[in-house]
């Protein structure tokens, strides 16, 4: 459990918290200095017949494809074989629903920038902090679709592939206990080194693109009442709520 | 609940129902027999609100001609926009465009916002031309060009592109509540009628805008009744759009947040009326404020009938020369001096007392705001048209009854289409003229006219003074807010305004930032300014000379021609000099032969 370089050591065991410090800090320091510009930017305005179609495409497929990330890294193998469920049968379904899901995100994604790029007024809308964003994100899920075709394929040839479950999971899991497992994601095999070191990257930006309206999903729209009623000095200037001056609303 | 057992208590032996919690309303009636449709409360609106890029084409306040399709184009189709609620069979209020689970569903792509076609596309002129076009046989033209894309476009609709029927009937025939009521609205030229509607945001008691919001960006001032967009909160849905029946609130392209008509309440918290009703050419707005039992307004939204809401919403208000009433807004904390102002306030006088102000499409179930007391000259005019005294009241009740066409359509627009509420109110003006027309040619005050539709001559003659006389302190009855001395009344506060500080959306443009347009940490404007103007006025140089001439913002070598002294020759006044020619003094560079050249 000691097989690993220096290399290893800067990218699994110091790199994983620089990225947490800079999404943590970038997310604290957004709010408070940027509350303005914490927003979807939305383009529907210019062009809705592809994004209706793009958009949801787009993002229903990342919220399973996250919902799958997240019962791979998070719960372990021992705990899925305590509950009876064969390992052939967590790989397939995981494979089977990861190859739609990403397809769904992948095609989502694709008719969103062929639309970003042909749409005039959405081009002309368009940053570079978007183009970075967008290089990122496109990068991000090819690497992880094109990981699971390529093991689902050599898995139906006969062949054998790296279980991530006994590398990559670990580690991940002790990143968060500060104990980071370097030597098990060491052992990993390069694409999923390569699709980790994209998703930290995607990571890092969070905070400061326009993803961050991740970070705003509404749940609590479901809970409170339709009509909202706040008073007018409620807020008033300077209590320190942001750093900025606190704009007056309309 | 505990509110509702307390009763106001003293001398309201006959109030049926206790009074629930008392809120007070700024609100507006607009008289639209003195609409001329100059437009000038469009324009000083936006002069005020959405001269920024991003809203180039929003219009908190627009003046629309009926039968018009409106702004965005025909935004009364519910069917088609899905703004406003809907009752359900249990007799529950829901958004039309859905609930919240719904609202969540959708939230990545918005099945039912109006593009920006549906508006029209914003655009400028390439004003360069005019200067940079190489002398030839024809005058230089600036041609349009998108504000969106910066591309030459062609101009084909704008926010009234059908003003005073333009179009004709290909372009009025397309008003849904034209094609509501069919064949029996004539389009011709000799038969056709109109009128204007000049519409800014209802601030309604049940806005649809505030409960689709998933942010909870929007809300209701408690003070004031103000709908309101907090932008910091808000992270651009667009829900709102699609849940505004009236179309009213807009999403800033640039920013990614939405807008909408503020009801000017920096002006209306000092007492001043809003810019709209300020500048209105016709003096056709009044303002004023309205107490209302907030607890029994979910009640009056959801009755079952629809051409019921007039009268459920006009329940609500509460009359606050009522002793109970003054109790229960005491209780409710509501300032003495908004009580008294509620007493006088035109707004109440217009909807409750003469009953001659309507809500717009009370159907729309939001319980809108700014009320409308419908157009009589319709009427007039087919009267006059035909050879009849315009003025007398009984060829006027005649024509309201026979002209069914004017007021179905009025019907339309204000009752759910209920013609009663428009007719009584056409009555009530029609009898007013007469009734004065006597009293101005010195004949005997005639009781019968106002008892025909059941008034006082005396109430006639106050009905007349607010809506024919109009006097500035009798339109604009509006107090200071809560927090504000009544000697403060009339004093804006000028660091307030939240986009003008240099370099911010309201100076033009953001120059370099980091995540889009917008973001970023403003300077205060006042002090910036201030210290730019100082240095103007006593500096030496030439403007744009001053500090911080590195060019790093572009709005700094920007001059301002009232501070411009003649002196120099200011960086950005002038196109730089062809031919790489230094910008100093006056020597020629080496370029082309100047284009003034020709002169002699």
């Amino acid at each position: 459990m000691s097989g690993f370089g220096p290399a290893d050591l800067l990218l699994w065991g110091v790199l994983p918290y620089v990225v947490l410090v800079l999404v943590v800090g970038g997310l604290v320091w957004r709010y408070r200095y940027d509350r303005f510009g914490w927003t979807t930017r939305s383009s529907e305005l210019y062009e809705s017949r592809l994004l209706r179609i793009g958009s949801p495409l787009f993002h229903f497929g990342l919220l399973v494809v996250i919902a799958g990330h997240v019962v791979g890294l998070l719960v372990p193998d021992t705990w899925t074989r305590a509950l009876g469920v064969p390992d052939t049968l967590y790989h397939v379904t995981a494979l089977s629903l990861g190859l739609v899901a990403g397809f769904c995100t992948l095609a989502g994604i694709a008719l969103l920038i062929w639309r970003r790029r042909t749409t005039g007024p959405v081009f002309s809308a368009t940053t570079r902090n978007d183009k970075l964003m967008y290089a990122v994100l496109v990068l991000a899920i090819l690497t992880g679709l094109g990981m699971t075709v390529y093991f689902a394929g050599v898995e139906l040839a006969g062949g054998h592939t790296q279980d991530y479950r006994e590398t990559v999971s670990p580690w991940f899991r002790s990143v968060w206990v500060l104990q980071p497992d370097i030597a098990a994601m060491a052992a990993a095999e390069a694409p999923y080194k390569l699709h980790a070191l994209m998703g930290l990257a995607l990571f890092t930006l969070l905070p400061f693109t326009r993803l961050v309206h991740a970070f705003s999903a509404p749940v609590g729209y479901l809970f409170r009442p339709y009509v909202l009623y706040r008073s007018r000095d409620q807020h008033p200037a300077g209590a320190g709520q942001a750093e900025r001056a606190t704009r007056r609303g309309w | 609940m505990a509110e509702r057992s307390r009763n106001g208590g003293e001398g309201a032996g006959a109030r049926e129902r206790p009074i629930g919690r008392v809120m007070a309303q700024v609100a507006m009636v607009m008289n639209l027999d003195k609409c001329i449709g100059c437009h000038t409360c469009s324009v000083t609106c936006k002069q005020a609100w959405t001269n920024r890029s991003g809203v180039e084409y929003a219009w908190f306040n627009n003046v629309e001609t009926r039968p018009g399709q409106g702004y965005p184009r025909t935004y009364q189709d519910q069917e088609r926009w899905r703004g406003g609620w809907v009752r359900r069979p249990d007799g529950r209020l829901v958004p039309r465009a859905g609930g919240r689970i719904r609202r969540l569903a959708t939230i990545f792509a918005n099945p039912v916002m109006p593009s920006i076609q549906d508006y029209y596309e914003p655009w400028t002129y390439d004003y360069d031309t005019l200067t940079n076009a190489p002398l030839g046989d024809d005058f230089p033209v600036a041609s349009p060009r998108s504000a969106l894309t910066g591309k030459p476009m062609k101009v084909e609709w704008s926010a009234n592109w059908d003003d005073d029927l333009g179009g004709g009937p290909e372009l009025a025939a397309q008003d849904p509540i034209v094609r509501r009521l069919g064949d029996r609205v004539k389009l011709s030229f000799e038969e056709t009628f109109m009128f204007y509607l000049p519409r800014i945001c209802e601030h309604c008691l049940n806005p649809t805008c505030v409960a689709a919001c998933p942010s909870g960006a929007l809300y209701k001032r408690v003070e004031d009744g103000i709908v309101l967009v907090d932008q910091d909160r808000c992270r651009g849905w667009r829900m709102c759009v699609t849940a505004c029946p009236y179309k009213k609130v807009y999403f800033n392209h640039k920013t990614g947040k939405a807008e909408k008509c503020t009801f000017c309440y920096p002006r209306v918290e000092v007492g001043m009326p809003t810019i709209c009703s300020e500048t209105c050419v016709g003096r056709l707005r009044y303002l004023g404020v309205v107490l209302y039992d907030a607890d029994r307004v979910g009640q009056a939204a959801s009755v079952e009938d629809e051409k019921d809401l007039y009268e459920a919403q006009l329940d609500v208000f509460l009359d606050p020369s009522d002793p109970a009433v003054r109790a229960a807004a005491r209780r409710d904390g509501i300032p003495g001096r908004w009580v008294d102002s509620a007493v006088r306030s035109p707004v109440y006088a217009l909807a409750k007392r003469f009953r001659v102000a309507l809500p717009l499409h009370p159907e729309y179930r939001t319980m809108p705001m700014v009320w409308y007391v419908p157009p009589l000259s319709p009427v007039v005019d087919a009267l006059s048209g035909t050879g009849h005294d315009g003025e007398e009241a009984d060829n006027l009740f005649g024509a309201i009854d026979t002209l069914r066409i004017p007021v179905e359509y009025l019907a339309e627009l204000f009752s759910a289409g209920d013609p009663a509420p428009v007719d009584l109110v056409l009555r009530r003006l029609a009898a007013m003229r007469s009734y004065m027309r006597r009293v101005n040619l010195g004949q005997e005050r005639d009781e019968s006219v106002a008892a025909a539709v059941g008034m006082t001559g005396s109430e006639v003659e106050d009905m007349y003074r607010l809506l024919a006389l109009a006097k500035y302190d009798d339109r604009y009855v509006i107090p200071t807010a809560f927090g504000v001395d009544e000697s403060d009344r009339g004093v804006i506060d000028e660091v307030g305004c939240s986009l003008d500080f240099d370099g911010g959306p309201g100076m033009g443009g953001m120059g370099d930032v980091p995540f889009g347009e917008a973001s970023g940490r403003p300077e205060a404007a006042s002090v910036e300014t201030f210290h730019a103007l100082r240095e103007r006025q006593t500096g030496d140089g030439a403007a744009g000379e001053g500090a911080g001439g590195d060019g790093r913002d572009a709005t700094e070598g920007r001059v301002n021609l009232l501070n411009w002294d003649g002196n120099g020759r200011p960086r950005g006044l002038f196109p730089p000099r062809r031919g790489g020619g230094t910008d100093n003094g006056g020597k020629r560079g080496p370029g082309p032969e100047p284009r003034d050249g020709g002169r002699t």
